[in-house]
């Protein structure tokens, strides 16, 4: 039942009717209005159920602008649904999320999302990819998001000829490409081999240090949690199981005693 | 030297396909000349050559061919273009699919040629009645794969342009229909199987122009090269349009990895 209706679903923004993606695309002129900053989260009581199965409870949680937030945990734990409720992608059964202290309605163009594959249309080249949105000035901001991820001589490859680690770098792009308030990773480095994801790492820290803006990322390796993020959260059964600051400098060397402490206790509580 | 001898190999390398079909018409063309084969069975090959050109230099082969082809160019225009509005439809509309798929798949499992008699009682044996048929033949292929091309468009890449904002018109053109362009053109490349195949029995039945009528003239005079010369030509244009539908596939689906491969082993 649930597969028919998944598979149903996609089929909606194609109607006239659909309120959703209409309503994201006057937001555009906001977010680039104010480049580079990030923007708070908020989530109040919010939950979310589908059908009788509730896989959000009530989340109270408060991200300042321009942290960068891991969120571990079993799959099935929220973790997904949680940044479906941040897209504006699933609306919450009960409370609120608020962006920038606006409740979150419809798709939000300040916040982007990297999905776990890279997800580029393989009929357009690299650059139309990254200008997705075709906004004013489109190939100037994609060229300037494929130097930043340092792919500024691959704009007019296609996709197909691209490594699994430079597709996700052109995903990383499209991201940035109008400066959003608020990146969400969903797991964006778990297919990639171990070097690639340390440079992937390296990447979007330089990044996010340079753009400021609040990061969440989903990932089910705590080990990267602990290395890139300010903080941790540990969701477990719709539930916020653990809040843990990560105080240590960066950058950080894999083999330090003390993120190996904090991964020791955060493995504890998945 | 050596770079001579691979030269020359290669040059036989091409020609090996072809040594089969030049060895069955010499074989065929000596028959018809020491009487083996009766003119009225099978000419030689040289009469049929001789056929063409004569139908070449009163023009009556450019007439009938180009009588043909408009034929089989307006029922691809108005069927496909049919097949691909109502494909689009109930490929994205989960309205329009409950409404219109039963519909179609029943008319669909029609034999298309059946309705010919009904056709001509319609139409008369005038143009319509031919570009009616060789539309409904060429609409449902159509139809079936532009639907089935929409509905395995990956739902992951509609997903992540409705979260970077495109607009419904954007998503459709950028995402959906490139999409299922594939699927849409290997539907196109059926179409035309079909539409030389209905165009053919169609022009049999009745026509006073056009190859099928030209092939059906000869048959009361005794004709059989001018006959075969038909043949050959209906051959040589359904060649010529799966050629162009390949050559469309090409330049449509230049980021496809299976085009780029093929072009860079073709290079």
């Amino acid at each position: 039942m649930r597969a028919a209706n998944a598979s149903l679903r996609w089929v909606a923004p194609l109607g006239l009717d659909d309120p959703v993606a209409l309503a994201s695309v006057p937001a555009e002129t906001h977010a680039t209005t104010r480049p580079g900053k990030g923007l708070s989260i908020r989530f109040e009581h919010a939950g979310k159920s589908f059908g009788q199965r509730q896989v959000l409870a009530g989340l109270d949680l408060s991200i300042p602008a321009g942290q960068f937030v891991a969120i571990v945990g079993r799959s099935g734990g929220g973790k997904t649904t949680l940044l479906r409720l941040l897209t504006g992608l699933d609306q919450p059964s009960r409370g609120r999320v608020l962006i920038d202290e606006t409740p979150v309605t419809g798709l939000q163009s300040s916040v982007r999302l990297l999905f776990q594959d890279a997800r580029l249309l393989p009929w357009q080249r690299v650059i139309s990819n990254v200008g997705i949105a075709r906004a004013f000035g489109w190939r100037e901001a994609a060229q300037a998001a494929l130097a930043d991820v340092g792919l500024a001589d691959r704009a007019n490859d296609w996709p197909a000829v691209l490594s699994g680690g430079q597709r996700q770098r052109v995903a990383l792009a499209r991201a940035l490409v109008n400066h959003p308030g608020v990146l969400l990773l969903d797991e964006p480095f778990g297919a990639l081999d171990a070097l690639t994801r340390q440079e992937m790492h390296q990447l979007v820290t330089q990044i996010w240090q340079s753009h400021g803006f609040t990061t969440v990322l989903i990932t089910h390796d705590v080990r990267e949690a602990v290395t890139l993020a300010d903080r941790v959260l540990v969701l477990r059964g719709g539930r916020i199981a653990l809040d843990l600051e990560i105080p240590d400098a960066r950058p950080r060397l894999t083999g330090n005693a003390k993120l190996a402490a904090l991964e020791a206790e955060i493995l504890r509580e998945v | 030297m050596t770079e001579r001898v691979r030269l020359t190999s290669r040059y036989l390398d091409g020609l090996v396909p072809w040594l089969l079909p030049i060895l069955v018409v010499a074989a065929w063309e000596l028959a018809a000349r020491f009487g083996v084969l009766s003119a009225r069975v099978l000419p030689a090959p040289s009469d049929i050559l001789v056929a063409f050109w004569i139908t070449l230099k009163d023009g009556s082969m450019i007439h009938h061919v180009a009588v043909s082809a408009r034929r089989a160019l307006y029922g691809l225009v108005i069927g496909g273009g049919i097949g691909f509005v109502l494909g689009v439809l109930t490929g994205a509309l989960p309205v329009a699919e409950k409404l219109l798929d039963t519909s179609v798949q029943m008319l669909r499992n029609i034999p298309h040629l059946a309705i010919i008699p009904l056709v001509i009682l319609w139409f008369g044996i005038g143009e319509e009645a031919k570009i009616f048929l060789v539309a409904i033949g060429s609409l449902f292929p159509i139809y079936l794969n532009t639907f089935h091309g929409i509905r395995t468009v990956d739902r992951g890449l509609v997903e992540m342009a409705r979260v970077y904002g495109l607009s419904p018109t954007a998503l459709f053109l950028r995402v959906i229909l490139p999409g299922a362009l594939p699927s849409i053109l290997v539907g196109l490349r059926y179409a035309l199987g079909i539409m030389w195949l209905t165009l053919i029995v169609s022009e049999t039945i009745s026509a006073s122009e056009g190859i099928g009528y030209m092939t059906m003239n000869a048959r009361e005079f005794l004709q059989t090269d001018v006959v075969l010369l038909g043949i050959i030509v209906y051959a040589l244009l359904g060649k010529l349009a799966d050629s162009a539908t390949r050559a469309l596939e090409h330049l449509a689906l230049s980021w496809h990895p299976a085009y780029q491969t093929r072009k860079a082993v073709a290079a």
